[in-house]
């Protein structure tokens, strides 16, 4: 009963409490905590971190600290804790509290001086047994009835299963359907008549291991392993939040990704080189670059927010992302609490989070091959020209001006509100504005006093007692500035990660937030998962390794299982993201094993894993739905055939492209501005966010390729589920709206792809041809009688209408009205749904 | 209903019959098979804008949410704070600003109190700001809540907050979540539709976002410019006979290899398309205010360029609802005075206060206004403190950001109107009587929707997600 605490406080607050004997800890203490605390503070749950079923554990307290000290009731939390009556405070937090009696002999016990005798204290925690935290096995294929049909261990593991169901395995695809399928997976991109047909001439045994080989060579390839490890990687071309700057040179990164995957750098060397480039003995400006990876966690420059807060929630993002990304686990729970159904304690999140609280943003040069050279040989007149500008506005004595007022906001602040004001707005805007000021102009950086210099004659603070002419003549400097810097060869720069001089300390965020720290942790790993080598520093380069050891249960499985899904629509473990023990089992565990450590032992190398998937019989049978397997396997489970899986909003518009014969196939650099509706980018931040469309051939450049600002993202691309680049996205949504129609069938790129392609058609192919060679383009394959006979139909009604229809048939296609009909045919072909999907 | 093989076949048979017949091919006859079948063949899951009833009594079937972005003053519209007037120009006390998280002013920040004046409307005699007296004039018809706080004090985390139930982004909003439990009576329209006016938000999309939801329940934004929606119109030159041409042979061929492949997806694309091509009709006609009546548009103040795009938007709303679409969230920025706060208060109520109050005596002129829950304000409120940025301009003088109290309002769809829920202490600066939490405004919303908001979840990393995360009581006191 509440009341019974109520009268207990009374009686505390009267020092009515000398009568209760010494307690003794088994007969008296164990008991009530067995009883009404254990239930959440044991080994295994260890609520906020408090254990009572461990002697040292409990004297050691929890994320807030002591919970108990010895002597002294009325100053121990736990104590204060079972005599409350406040909601969100009192423990136990529901059921019955502590009895009267209860609450006296926890109290003399603790006044009596709290001794725990050792012999009652509880064993360790035993492992956890949840599947995907023990070793990784090397499993034997299994034996299988129809030998004849596998081609390798990979079906061997799928057939036995379809053997024990009674099922049998599909027919292989046709040959037409399988390259177009294999080219979708392998590169993003549709086969071209030609590839078609020279692997429909060639009748060799290994003619199909050829293509494979062919495609896994192609530069194409790199870039749809990278927009699977983009989504992974939260990328985007800006910082979010209401501000949502733009960052320039994010695309540095993705580079390195697309030249990693297609120079197919074992995976383990990528993990370290993005979790840990800087680290590493002589690290080179690729290696920096990698670290890239993590910068592109989010950046609030609102201009209220606590600069604390924002990097405390970066720090939070990265952790998240390292955590789906490499170990498959929702860590994000334990950012609050201890995760309630996985075994990671908010201690261990926080352990995590320390290894990415040691470092610190920095950008870098980065240049691209052939950039140093003209910038090097044009830098001394630059500076030259800069100089003389400088002296002619006399801008050093103005600047020094700006300078001090700024220094005098920062070291008293509340004197001025003007600058008070404007030292805000800096801050916010101008990474490392404070730590820049600091420094004697004679000691800055040349990169930092460039940037500072810049901004200054950008932002020259408030007029009020200052000299407004001179200010004023500031803004002509900015613009000779502005051309003089246009004209300037420049170097692309990288945003990295670089190890803080002094580390700071983690402690445990009480509840997640940053304002309440709780006990100080070290960086650790989880106590489920192998150790960290003893002897090594806690820093990143040792949590990337340790997550690439051979000892790691997690990364090579979530590695896989992320190719399988790409491979056939749907994982071996559905919830990719999620490994524990709220994900989905795995359908074919020992196959999983298998393709883990096969991945691993064969040097990590993505190229092979891929290579032995889809080469595999399973991959290459045919995607129809047979009806017996929609009762039987409705969701595909045991791929008794290949799946139908709608392409990826990328693949989609480079498939129209590539029909149409507009794509742009250069592979990466900056990002690109294809048309979009006006409207779009105005619904930024008070009109903030500038979009102007490319007019050149950047606009048909890959989909990867699209610049994507956060808060107002390309249309299309979210149209047909592309991830908002927030949190890591290990497994994207396939969605089917009448927007999507709308998109496809009305938007000028699909519409001017679809004139592109009548064009071609027409130009290209004998007028008895076009059907089919519409068809080869768009789909890989010749058409059906009946398809053909459906187009032709299609084709003749619009020529007749067009032939009375002067202007709609020049807005078609500046050609003859019966040439303008096949912009119509070439419209509707782009808009089906085999088109849209690979199958 | 295909629920087997046998029924597929009949399905493909019918099919059949329909196209070497021919001239069957009506072409909104078969569209409307093929909708149906469409979502017959894919079942519910796969078309889950279907409408479907809630698990408890719904009050409301559509929403119109007014988001007043950035912050609309209190003090100066909806809580009148005579006792600002007595200590004007003051700082307050340590003791009360200690926990105070301020995004621009210093906790010793004087008071400013505010210039407007207040009177009593209605029989409930509630009093409003002289900035907005058409508002007042349906002070029977709303209920008035002074005692609204949030947990952050800037723009996005506020907002997110305010439409996910976290500051965390990349959760589904309230929007997408009424999508998702109750799909939409709309058969030609998006379910969820946003209008905007003003400049952008600091939300921007992440204000109607889907979050982890499918992107079908992701707001559709309504266009002040061009095609009501993205891509609604067909390519330019592209006649109607050609659009419907071009949809029919799409229609054929998908048919065609949904035949060779067996996969029912491909029925629910071909509906997709079909229920596309109706929008493209049904869009513009909705957007087209031309056919309403004189005394309409004037009450909406349609035709005087400083309420024409606000107006517009509040009319538009109307006939959203009227069509059936389940949720509008409108969009009006800003309400951010940091600075010139009379002048610029003052032009946002010019601007919006008449329309605002046209919509609510339009719907219930309707009789559509007990259906239709209206909710009006902004993510967070303002200190009665000043905030100075210029301080040789006397009329420079705003407020800053205040999460611990604030009001908003909310009309019809089952909520009681003429009552105040609330009460601030004498400076409006912490609430002395029936705090509600935002979580605890989406949980009434939800309610009046026909959902306990606890058990609208779903599953995502592991875990049920909800619209109010793990807090959040419905308001008893402001149901009917």
């Amino acid at each position: 009963m509440r009341g019974a605490r109520i009268v207990w406080a009374a009686i505390v607050a009267a020092g009515a409490t000398s009568a209760q004997t010494k307690p003794d800890f088994p007969a008296d203490i164990q008991p009530i905590f067995a009883r009404k605390c254990l239930m959440c503070h044991n080994g295994k749950t260890a609520q906020n971190g408090v254990r009572l079923d461990d002697g040292d554990a409990a004297m050691a307290g929890g994320y807030s600290g002591p919970i108990i000290v010895a002597g002294k009731s009325s100053e121990s939390k736990l104590f204060q804790r079972i005599t409350s009556t406040k909601k969100g405070f009192m423990m136990p937090p529901v059921g019955a509290p502590l009895t009267e009696a209860e609450i006296a002999s926890v109290k003399a016990w603790i006044d009596a001086g709290a001794t725990w005798p050792r012999a009652t204290k509880s064993a360790k925690a035993a492992k956890p047994t949840h599947w995907a935290y023990q070793p990784i096995r090397h499993p034997e294929a299994p034996d299988v009835r129809n030998k004849s049909w596998a081609r390798n261990p990979i079906d061997s593991f799928i057939l036995a299963r379809l053997e024990a169901e009674n099922l049998a395995p599909s027919p292989e695809a046709s040959k037409t359907r399988l390259l177009r399928r294999v080219s979708l997976d392998l590169t993003g991109l549709p086969p071209t008549p030609d590839e078609v047909k020279a692997f429909l001439a060639d009748n060799r045994p290994d003619a199909y291991e050829r293509q494979v080989d062919r495609l896994l060579a192609s530069s194409h390839y790199g870039e749809e392993r990278a927009k699977h490890w983009l989504d992974l990687a939260r990328y985007a071309d800006s910082d979010g939040y209401e501000k949502d700057v733009v960052r320039p040179y994010a695309w540095r990164w993705r580079n390195y990704v697309i030249d990693s995957y297609n120079r197919d750098t074992p995976f383990d060397q990528f993990t370290i080189e993005q979790l840990a480039g800087d680290l590493l003995p002589r690290a080179q400006t690729e290696q920096l670059v990698a670290t890239g990876f993590q910068r592109n966690s989010l950046t609030n420059r609102e201009g209220g927010v606590d600069r604390k807060e924002n990097r405390f929630d970066q720090l939070i993002n990265r952790t998240n992302t390292a955590s789906t990304v490499w170990l498959g686990l929702t860590m994000g729970c334990a950012q609050c609490h201890d995760h309630k159904y996985d075994a990671i304690s908010q201690k261990e999140y926080y352990s995590m989070f320390a290894f990415f609280n040691r470092s610190d943003e920095v950008d870098i040069d980065a240049p691209m091959p052939g950039e140093m050279g003209p910038w090097m040989r044009s830098r001394p007149a630059y500076l030259e020209e800069v100089a003389s500008l400088k002296k002619l506005y006399d801008v050093d004595e103005l600047q020094t001006e700006w300078e001090n007022h700024m220094r005098a906001a920062m070291d008293n602040p509340g004197k001025d509100l003007e600058w008070d004001f404007a030292l805000s707005a800096v801050i916010t805007m101008f990474d490392r504005f404070q730590e820049i000021l600091k420094t004697p102009p004679d000691q800055r950086s040349e990169r930092d006093a460039d940037a500072l210099f810049h901004w200054f004659i950008a932002n020259t603070g408030p007029l009020k007692d200052r000299d407004r002419d001179r200010l004023m003549g500031i803004r002509d400097l900015r613009r000779r500035i502005a051309r003089l810097d246009e004209r300037q060869p420049k170097l692309t720069e990288a945003n990295i990660m670089a190890e803080l001089s002094a580390p700071q300390a983690t402690h445990v965020a009480i509840k997640g937030d940053y304002r309440s720290p709780g006990v100080e942790v070290q960086p650790g790993t989880l106590a489920a998962l192998p150790p960290l080598p003893a002897d090594a520093p806690k820093n990143r380069l040792t949590l990337a390794r340790w997550l690439v050891s051979k000892e790691n249960p997690l990364t090579a499985r979530v590695t896989v299982n992320r190719l399988w899904q790409e491979m056939f629509g749907r994982g071996l473990v559905k919830t990719s993201e999620d490994f524990g023990t709220q994900g989905d089992k795995p359908s074919h565990p020992e196959l999983l094993d298998w393709l883990a450590s096969d991945f691993r032992d064969n040097g990590w190398s993505v190229k092979h894993t891929l290579r032995t998937i889809v080469t595999s019989a399973v991959y290459r049978q045919s995607s129809r739905v047979r009806p017996e397997l929609k009762e039987k396997d409705p969701e595909n489970v045991l791929l008794a055939r290949q799946s139908r899986v709608r392409l990826e909003a990328e693949s989609i518009r480079d498939s129209a492209l590539a029909a149409s014969g507009l794509l742009n196939p250069d592979i990466g650099g900056p990002s690109v501005h294809p048309p979009q509706p006006k409207g779009v980018a105005e619904l930024g931040y008070a009109g903030s966010v500038k979009w102007v469309n490319d007019e050149d051939a950047k606009r048909y450049r890959r989909g990867l390729y699209i610049h994507f600002q956060r808060t107002t993202p390309y249309p299309m691309l979210m149209n047909f589920d592309r991830p908002d680049s927030n949190v890591a996205c290990s497994r994207r949504r396939q969605s089917n709206s009448p927007l999507q129609a709308l998109n496809l069938m009305n938007d000028p790129v699909f519409y001017e792809a679809a004139q592109a392609l009548a064009l071609r058609v027409n130009q290209e192919a004998q007028p008895e041809k076009r059907i089919d060679y519409l068809f080869e383009l768009a789909l890989g394959r010749d058409p059906s009688a009946r398809e053909r006979e459906r187009v032709q139909k299609l084709v003749d009604q619009q020529a007749t209408s067009l032939a009375q229809d002067k202007p709609q048939a020049a807005a078609l296609l500046p050609l003859k009205p019966q040439n303008a009909a096949w912009t119509t045919a070439a419209r509707a072909v782009l808009n089906l749904e085999e088109f849209i999907t690979r199958e | 209903m295909i629920r087997d093989e046998n029924d597929f076949r009949a399905l493909r048979d019918r099919r059949r019959f329909l196209r070497e017949v021919g001239c069957g091919i009506g072409t909104m006859g078969l569209a409307h098979l093929l909708g149906m079948e469409g979502r017959a063949a894919s079942g519910p899951a796969d078309n889950p804008l279907l409408p479907k009833l809630p698990p408890l009594p719904a009050k409301a079937k559509n929403v119109i949410f007014m988001f007043m972005e950035g912050a609309p003053s209190q003090m100066d519209l909806f809580d009148p704070k005579p006792g600002l007037q007595k200590i004007s120009g003051q700082t307050l006390p340590e003791s009360l600003t200690s926990q105070l998280r301020l995004a621009f002013i210093k906790k010793d920040a004087k008071v400013l109190a505010s210039p407007r004046t207040f009177k009593p409307y209605g029989q409930s005699g509630i009093e409003y700001s002289d900035y907005i007296p058409n508002i007042a004039s349906c002070a029977d018809d709303i209920c008035l809540v002074r005692s609204m706080y949030t947990d952050a004090f800037n723009h996005h985390p506020g907002q997110l907050l305010l439409f996910t139930g976290s500051i965390q982004i990349g959760r589904p909003t309230i929007g997408a979540w009424s999508l998702y439990g109750l799909g939409s009576e709309s058969k030609n329209l998006p379910g969820f539709v946003v209008l905007t006016s003003g400049v952008g938000t600091s939300g921007g999309a992440s204000n109607f976002s889907s979050g982890f939801l499918p992107s079908h329940f992701q707001g559709t934004l309504l266009r002040n410019s061009g095609d009501p929606v993205l891509y609604l119109s067909n390519p330019e030159g592209v006649a109607t006979q050609t659009q419907r041409a071009t949809l029919d042979a799409i229609r054929d061929l998908n048919q065609e290899h949904m035949e060779e492949t067996g996969d029912p997806e491909i029925a629910s694309r071909i509906a997709s398309y079909e229920l596309g091509y109706r929008m493209q009709s049904a869009a513009p006609e909705m957007a087209d205010l031309s056919k309403e009546p004189a005394h309409i548009r004037e009450m909406y103040g349609i035709d005087d360029p400083k309420t024409k795009q606000f107006g517009t938007n509040c009319l538009m709303a109307r006939r959203l609802v009227e069509r059936g679409v389940r949720f509008v969230l409108m969009m009006h920025a800003s309400w951010d005075q940091h600075t010139y706060l009379n002048r610029d208060l003052k032009k946002n109520c010019d601007i919006s206060d008449k329309p605002t109050a046209a919509l609510i005596k339009d719907l219930k002129q309707r009789g559509l206004l007990d259906s239709t829950l209206i909710v009006w304000g902004g993510e967070f409120g303002r200190t009665p403190m000043v905030e100075i940025r210029n301080t040789q301009d006397p009329e420079n003088a705003g407020r800053d950001h205040h999460p611990l109290a604030y009001s908003m309002f909310l009309a019809g769809g089952g909520i009681k109107g003429g009552q105040v829920i609330g009460k601030t202490d004498d400076i409006g600066f912490n609430i002395v009587e029936d705090k509600v939490h935002v979580h605890d405004l989406q949980a009434t919303i939800l309610n009046r929707l026909g959902f306990d908001h606890t058990k609208l979840t779903f599953r995502h990393m592991g875990r049920d997600f909800r619209l109010t995360d793990v807090e959040g009581e419905v308001v008893k006191k402001m149901l009917v």
